[in-house]
């Protein structure tokens, strides 16, 4: 089954919020084999200038996450998550996320192509704050392959 | 504090890190939990072959995260990362008891003097041959 062409420009409604853990944060920066002490210790992060721990640049994923999980649900969306293959992604920051924050993200479907018989689907996730500011967009492009 | 490095001084081409990390099994179960990513391609060999792929690879977001730490220690503060992005062009196959090792080059790809920022182009290679495409970060500096 094709992805459905119909979903491009599709807005869908913003993810519950998420609250950024300190240890969330450092459980993801052992991860990502992040060692920078902002990433990991309050005081460092404070000396810094922020309120608390940041987040390493590809955190925004773990938010991102919940409106790909959106995307893949709906019901005439066509898109088998079994024949899906990451493209790209980026990621561009109004600010860098820090623990405390609350963030809501919210998808709208940028484009959808097909090119030799595969699909190709621009997902593009803003996510605010709780004051509804900006911090960052999340882009991820996902490859549909077609029928072998 | 970590000195942040000054734009001036910088010259498209300059190498500014470079970095290896070994992934093992453990690094991709502990990635998978840290960032809810839990497809079974990317600790169960027996469901990665049954889906055609040659074993279990690291997830791709795994590689993305990595990649930048080089950039974000020489740049001493992860908030100056401002824009990042790449392609996923190969995957990084993860043995089940060896070590995958994967090398990260940083070099300055642009300057831009007046807005303080550089973008900052990675090469990511895994076995000789390149993973992620088009991995470019951009980073605020100092003057």
């Amino acid at each position: 089954m094709p992805v459905n062409p119909e979903l491009q420009g599709r807005v869908f409604p913003p993810t519950p919020p998420y609250l950024v853990g300190r240890e969330k944060i450092r459980e993801f920066s052992r991860a990502v084999f992040a060692s920078n002490p902002i990433n990991l210790d309050p005081e460092a992060a404070r000396a810094a200038g922020y309120a608390d721990v940041v987040a390493p640049p590809t955190f925004a994923v773990v938010i991102q996450e919940a409106t790909l999980v959106q995307l893949l649900a709906e019901p005439d969306a066509g898109i088998d998550f079994t024949r899906i293959v990451h493209g790209d992604q980026r990621f561009s920051y109004a600010r860098p996320i820090v623990a405390g924050d609350e963030l809501t993200a919210t998808l709208t479907v940028a484009s959808v192509k097909s090119l030799g018989g595969h699909s190709m689907v621009t997902a593009e996730s803003n996510i605010v704050d709780a004051a509804g500011a900006h911090v960052v967009t999340a882009t991820s492009t996902l490859v549909v392959r077609g029928d072998e | 504090m970590s000195t942040v490095p000054s734009i001036a001084s910088l010259a498209v081409g300059d190498v500014v890190a470079q970095a290896d990390f070994a992934l093992s099994r453990d690094s991709l179960v502990r990635y998978a939990g840290a960032s809810g990513d839990f497809n079974p391609i990317h600790y169960r060999d027996d469901v990665a072959i049954g889906v055609g792929l040659p074993g279990v690879l690291a997830h791709g977001m795994l590689t993305m995260g990595l990649a930048v730490q080089p950039v974000v220690d020489w740049a001493g503060d992860p908030g100056r990362v401002l824009d990042y992005q790449v392609r996923f062009t190969r995957p990084v196959l993860v043995d089940a008891s060896a070590v995958a090792v994967v090398s990260v080059t940083a070099k300055v790809g642009l300057v831009e003097a007046e807005a303080r920022t550089a973008r900052i182009d990675l090469t990511v290679t895994f076995g000789g041959e390149t993973v992620l495409g088009k991995a470019q970060v951009r980073v605020s500096l100092a003057p």
